[in-house]
């Protein structure tokens, strides 16, 4: 039977993470997002279903501890808030560049620096650019609301496993400090060790039986043309993803002669924008990218054919929209809105901008 | 003069080396402490039975190709990080042995902090930690071990303690904390230290599977490269110079 609870963003994500069978969640305390680990640590899901729960000594340990856990085969998910995804950006890069699944929750704030603790969508280029050394992408789920905090969990591992590549949920403090609605799936057991090894046994870490070579999860190659070929082997990969996961959500688009972009929960308010300039008769659509990497490209160039004009309105100073006018190609005016440090914008502000940096620019 | 007849037969055998330790060549200097350390390590789970069951956990420095030659499952950690992914893997396979094989810089420079913790944790798994006093692979700079007054390529005047702090013990620090149960100093300069230092690496090793907690394995190491000396002569400074200072046995458990 269907349940439905009110709860946090972040209860959420440690309720889901449970429900979707993870084997283990590694995490440090930061806020905005240190209900997450609070809720595991109550919930003990080692007594239910098995699942290992470690507070670790910071962001370092948690992502090197992700790095082990992934290397045995197991669904392993941590979270953190900005600053200590910059901590973690190193063992992403490992993580990367060793093929292996995880998930990983940025419950971004306010920066730069230690910044604020409320929220913003500075990361976005952490997030989408790599954010760390190397050639490499994460693939990236941006939820817009309490359900997708709890959805994406699921879609995030599932991803993480087909390409064995790191999934970041890229979040804020809204969608992770508020309260909605939403609908649990249920249970779903743990692979069991013998599953792992028959599924993941070709790579993982599963203790090296006489009828295989060893398996070594490392990101190390001392030859350059090696070395190479590997990179040319992530470059067809997320090539692949860009082909085959692009997700998207667009609201009143059919008709729309002005764009909105935006990602989050800066599309949850700017729905409410394209209202207020529909009432004020501009034909306005929104276009929210679910993914950010892959990131909606082709999409936003065929709406650039039709389209007259687009706002980009992202909490931050300005990275989207990068994204936007690279689909874009000097099609049509881009222009971005933001607010930043912490300050989030109503809907009658994106709707002003709307006004004076497209509708009526000069 | 009596004939001599020399019959090369299996049955003759005397010696030889464990199959857990591949046929691959060595990177090692000739003369370095890390060959005769795999070699035991091997020796020990191949005797326990243990090869299906262990997971081993390789650093950043010279030994960081240990996956090459230790015919078991491996993970190459981040520099300093191993603790932390030996965690991990010995929390989601409580049945595997697992290890963690790291040098000074990378266990007690880089990564204090994850080797803290783990031993705090009281993890049960296995550290061995080589300490040569010097940064091998890349090129003889100073580690935190470096001995007063000794030359690196990063004190080329020797450690100067205003210049560059102490060199510090990490094995008796760790020998405080509640999780860690056994802690020893071994070396293998001279065939009756490796005999010594085997039987410290089956207790460890027992330990872990015991669920006991954290055992600490050090092993005062040659680097004769980065030591500029030959093996004999390095063999020979590490006893007048190295264990005054980083005296081998028990220090718990």
């Amino acid at each position: 039977m269907e349940e439905v609870r009110l709860m946090k963003g972040n209860e959420v994500i440690a309720e889901a993470a449970i429900r979707c069978g993870a084997d283990a969640y590694f995490g440090y305390p930061i806020t905005p997002q240190s209900e997450v680990m609070e809720t595991l640590m109550e919930r003990q899901p080692w007594l239910s279903t098995g699942m290992v729960v470690v507070q670790a000594e910071s962001e370092v340990a948690a992502i090197n501890m992700i790095y082990g856990g992934a290397g045995c085969g197991k669904k392993v998910i941590t979270s953190s808030s900005s600053p200590g995804v910059s901590l973690m950006s190193e063992g992403m890069s490992y993580i990367a560049g060793a093929e292996l699944p995880c998930v990983i929750v940025n419950v971004s704030r306010g920066g730069p620096g230690l910044g604020t603790i409320q929220p913003s969508q500075a990361d976005y280029f952490q997030a989408c650019k790599g954010g760390a050394h190397g050639d490499f992408k994460l693939i990236v789920l941006a939820p817009a609301s309490v359900q997708e905090m709890h959805d994406f969990v699921f879609d995030a591992f599932d991803l993480a496993f087909k390409y064995r590549n790191p999934v970041m949920i890229l979040s804020d403090g809204v969608i992770g400090q508020m309260m909605e609605k939403v609908i649990l799936a249920e249970q779903r057991p743990r692979l069991t060790d013998e599953e792992v090894a028959e599924r993941y046994g070709s790579w993982a870490l599963t203790g090296k039986p006489a009828s295989r070579g060893r398996n070594v999860i490392t990101s190390l190659d001392l030859d350059p043309y090696e070395q190479e070929k590997f990179n040319l082997k992530l470059v067809a990969k997320y090539k692949e993803v860009e082909e085959n996961e692009v997700r998207y959500e667009e609201y009143m688009t059919e008709d729309a002669e002005y764009m909105i972009i935006a990602f989050g929960s800066s599309a949850r308010i700017c729905k409410k924008t394209v209202e207020i300039a529909r009432e004020q008769g501009h034909k306005v659509g929104l276009l929210r990218p679910i993914t950010l990497f892959p990131f909606p490209t082709k999409r936003i160039a065929e709406l650039a054919e039709k389209c007259k004009g687009f706002l980009v309105a992202e909490l931050n100073a300005g990275q989207m929209v990068e994204d936007v006018r690279l689909a874009v190609e000097g099609k049509a005016p881009v222009a971005h809105y933001g607010r930043m440090g912490g300050a989030v914008y109503s809907p009658d502000e994106v709707a002003e901008a709307l006004n004076e940096k497209i509708i009526n620019r000069k | 003069m009596a004939e001599m007849k020399v019959e090369i037969r299996k049955e003759n055998l005397v010696y030889q080396k464990t199959p857990l330790l591949t046929d691959n060549t060595m990177h090692y200097c000739p003369g370095c402490s890390h060959g005769t350390i795999h070699k035991l390590i091997a020796e020990v789970i191949d005797e326990m039975g243990m090869q299906e069951q262990t997971i081993g956990v390789s650093p950043v420095g010279c030994s960081v190709f240990a996956y090459n030659y230790i015919d078991i499952d491996w993970a190459e950690a981040a520099h300093g990080r191993a603790a932390a992914v030996a965690t991990a893997i010995k929390r989601l396979y409580p049945n595997k042995m697992v290890f963690t094989y790291q040098g000074d810089g990378d266990l007690s420079a880089i990564g204090t902090g994850e080797s803290i913790h783990v031993c705090n944790r009281g993890e049960n798994i296995v550290v061995f930690y080589i300490n040569n006093a010097i940064y091998g692979m890349t090129g003889g700079q100073m580690a935190p071990t470096t001995l007063i007054g000794m030359k690196t390529a990063t004190t080329p005047y020797g450690r100067d303690p205003k210049l560059h702090g102490y060199p510090y013990r990490i094995a008796t620090m760790v020998a405080q904390l509640e999780g860690v149960c056994y802690v020893t100093r071994q070396s293998v300069h001279t065939p009756a230290a490796v005999r010594k230092a085997k039987r410290a690496i089956r207790k460890a090793f027992e330990n872990s599977m015991a669920g006991k907690g954290l055992s600490f394995v050090e092993f005062v190491a040659t680097c004769n490269s980065g030591w500029k000396q030959t093996p004999v002569e390095a063999n020979k400074w590490l006893e007048e110079n190295m264990l005054p200072f980083y005296p081998v046995g028990d220090i718990k458990g």
